[in-house]
């Protein structure tokens, strides 16, 4: 029976409601959850506090509706972060607003039950009832890895499943057994003290009696996981891991820009086509400009970039889901360490080339709470696709098209360029940050499993892609629309007085802002035109492209810069041109960057340090290019 | 044979954890909670350890393989923590 069909139905007041998912990192806890679920799962943030929440629902055979929670990878149910102090509070009932859940179905990966098992001893002392969920079993059973289920559940005292999340039916015990859970509840195993987060004396005492469990009820064969071995010899290979590292880079972002190509024509054609249709379909006025400048412009430009972020979050999920992702920051810790970086912020930063804005989300994979904040603080000045369209303009009008060093593209060579200058500044600035802010602290440890290697579900991935899609969707729905109509109405009012022969914007506030502001821009080389273009651009960079357009009269667009580019070249001087690519491979101007930052450090200080860092960085290059080139006679 | 940190042995090198003394590592995590968090990931007193893999730059981070099950990557500064009866190469096997 379909989840809605099921919905309509009336309720029973079943005794079995929320239940949450627990277990090691890379157990395939996710997985499991992907399966219960679907794509019925919302993330949200627990009440009053910005950690993620993760809830779905579904129905077992037995029509039992049940409310899974996804709680986060982890050794133990002590807290070693704020997000992790919430895991605790939630599986406590300690948390105000939040229901403790019923049962915990602790996940683990069956050809790696050693930490798994203490784990579970650990929860034994909690409340709730717990069961086993030995994940993975197909994978164990391949490996000749031979788990007694029934000497297992002797030994903890609890229900023991195995289960194949990945696998259709693989989970039909599992599901089986939750109905019987429902009708006749199991006894909490705990003993009546209740939990305390365990010290080290007690960790020892667990990990000896897991240990004792598990050369009880598990047999081995002698030799472990013979490919993720062989694999490793040159994954993990101090050059050769490196060399294949930087292949899997260059292939990914040959993907995003050349893949993306085709769905983002088609995007920004479908936008054109909606706004032509506007215009056939209502008088020019107001209500036209408001719809087809404001909306359609605004929220086009930045959906338009969803191919891109969706091929970067395929490499990244499936890299991930293969177990590659942790080997990355295995070969990164130290290059990146020489930076003041960790390991693991290489993945944020890796996403913050499609966009800044999850690569900030992705932060929170890093424990350390300075670590998170130093990669948060440089996540935006890695080159994101919406520099693109502006970075594609001006190159295209004012670096000559000519081949440079046998055969090199002299247009490609400054698009490199630009892209490793961002790269080098986020690594200075975060080094930086770490001598002015944290001098005195030593970097955090950097202790991360490297799980098996595993074929990633298409199952899981397609869950996560979607997923990401929708949160991006979402975004450039309200927090962008909203930015954008705001951004229209300065453009367009006032409007012009009759009989006024310059174009619209001149009459507007947009274009008031940009005669305020021009002592402040006039030394770095901009007219007053880019000044205005500067405003809308607080939206969205590429969104400047499209104010160039507008202020300069002309019907031009991201995709159709030729034209425009032809009028700017007749503009500027080169020495502006120059100057203001300067300006954006640091310019701070994102609201969306900025809003992010704010929600993920709960508060606007954060967000303020990279406005003015970044603000100071660009004006001071875009202030050191304008007048080197014109030093140069550029000007 | 005399105890050896798990933070400088060679790549390859085998062993039995004897003690985890995390008083003198300068982490930025206090020492018993850096004693937890290494307890956490298995490396108990009697635990076999292995360093499989090394980092190309001062030969850091090391992958250790722990009790012949699970791998995991930490650096050397930390890992120093761990005291370790080296194996001969003949009783690795």
């Amino acid at each position: 029976m379909s989840y809605e069909a099921l919905q309509q139905r009336p309720a029973a007041t079943p005794s079995l409601t929320r239940i949450a998912l627990i277990g090691n990192p890379n157990c395939g806890k996710t997985a499991l959850f992907n399966t219960f679920t679907g794509s019925h799962q919302r993330v949200a943030n627990y009440p009053g506090v910005t950690v993620e929440r993760k809830e779905g629902r579904f129905l077992t055979p037995g029509g039992l509706e049940l409310r899974v929670l996804d709680l986060p990878g982890t050794y133990s149910l002590r807290a070693r972060s704020p997000d992790e102090e919430v895991t605790r509070d939630v599986v406590l009932g300690r948390l105000p607003g939040e229901e403790a859940p019923q049962l915990l179905l602790c996940v683990a990966d069956s050809t790696n039950l050693r930490l798994a098992l203490r784990l579970v001893l650990e929860l034994r002392a909690l409340p709730q009832p717990v069961v086993l969920v030995l994940n993975m079993a197909d994978i164990a059973r391949h490996r000749g890895i031979t788990i007694d289920e029934a000497k297992l559940s002797a030994e903890l005292g609890i229900p023991v499943l195995p289960a194949v999340a990945v696998r259709r039916g693989g989970t039909a015990a599992l599901l089986a057994k939750l109905d019987e859970l429902s009708h006749a509840p199991p006894p909490p195993c705990a003993s009546g003290t209740g939990w305390a987060a365990p010290g080290p004396a007690e960790l020892r005492a667990l990990q000896r009696e897991a240990d004792r469990i598990n050369a009880l009820c598990v047999q081995r064969p002698t030799q472990p996981d013979t490919a993720t071995t062989r694999i490793d010899k040159v994954l993990l290979h101090p050059i050769a891991g490196l060399l294949v590292l930087l292949g899997i880079l260059f292939i990914m972002f040959q993907a995003v820009f050349t893949w993306a190509q085709m769905p983002m024509d088609l995007i920004s054609n479908g936008f054109d086509w909606l706004g032509t249709l506007a215009g056939q379909m209502l008088p020019n006025g107001l209500l036209l400009s408001f719809l087809r400048d404001g909306v359609l412009n605004g929220v086009g430009n930045v959906v338009v970039f969803l191919p891109q972020i969706l091929i970067l979050f395929f490499f990244i999920l499936v890299l991930e889901d293969f177990g590659y992702m942790a080997r990355a920051a295995f070969l990164m810790d130290k290059i990146m360490g020489g930076a003041g970086l960790h390991g693991r912020a290489f993945i944020p930063l890796l996403s913050s080339f499609a966009c800044a804005i999850p690569g900030i989300m992705a932060t929170r994979v890093i424990d350390g709470k300075r670590d998170r904040l130093a990669t948060i603080l440089v996540a935006p000045l890695m080159t994101c696709s919406a520099r693109i369209p502006v970075y594609t303009l001006i190159i295209g009008a004012f670096v000559p098209n000519r081949a440079v060093w046998g055969g090199l593209q002299l247009q490609g060579l400054v698009m490199f360029g630009l892209y490793a200058v961002g790269i080098f500044s986020a690594l200075a600035m975060s080094f930086v940050f770490k001598r002015l802010l944290w001098r005195r602290t030593p970097t955090e440890p950097f202790l991360l499993e490297l799980p098996d290697y595993k074929l990633p579900s298409p199952r899981s991935v397609g869950i996560g892609l979607l997923l990401r899609g929708k949160a991006f969707l979402r975004r450039a729905g309200t927090t962008i629309f909203s930015m954008m109509v705001v951004i229209w109405a300065l453009c367009t009012l006032p409007r012009p007085p009759a009989g006024g022969s310059a174009p619209a914007i001149d009459y507007s506030a947009a274009a008031w802002i940009g005669h305020l502001l021009a002592p402040v821009f006039a030394p770095i080389g901009f007219s007053w035109q880019i000044n205005v273009a500067l405003i809308p651009g607080m939206a969205a960079r590429e969104v400047a492209v499209a104010a160039l357009g507008t202020v300069y009269s002309i019907s031009a667009s991201a995709d159709n810069p030729g034209s425009l580019g032809h009028v700017l070249a007749g503009h500027w001087s080169i020495a502006t041109a120059l100057a203001l690519l300067a300006w954006y491979v640091f310019s701070p101007q994102c609201a969306s960057t900025l809003a992010t930052i704010r929600r993920e450090t709960g508060g606007w200080r954060w967000s303020a340090l990279v406005f003015g860092y970044m603000f100071a960085l660009a004006y001071v290059a875009a202030f050191a290019t304008y007048h080197a080139a014109c030093a140069l006679g550029l000007g | 044979m005399p105890l050896v940190p798990l933070g400088q042995m060679p790549r390859g090198a085998c062993g039995i954890i004897a003690a985890i003394d995390t008083t003198m590592i300068h982490s930025h995590l206090p020492p018993a909670e850096l004693e937890r968090r290494l307890l956490e990931l298995g490396m108990v007193e009697g635990a076999r350890v292995e360093i499989r893999h090394q980092g190309l730059f001062g030969r850091d981070p090391i992958a250790v393989r722990v009790d012949c099950h699970a791998t995991f990557a930490l650096r050397r500064r930390e890992a120093s923590a761990v005291m370790v009866r080296l194996l001969a190469p003949e009783d690795a096997k």
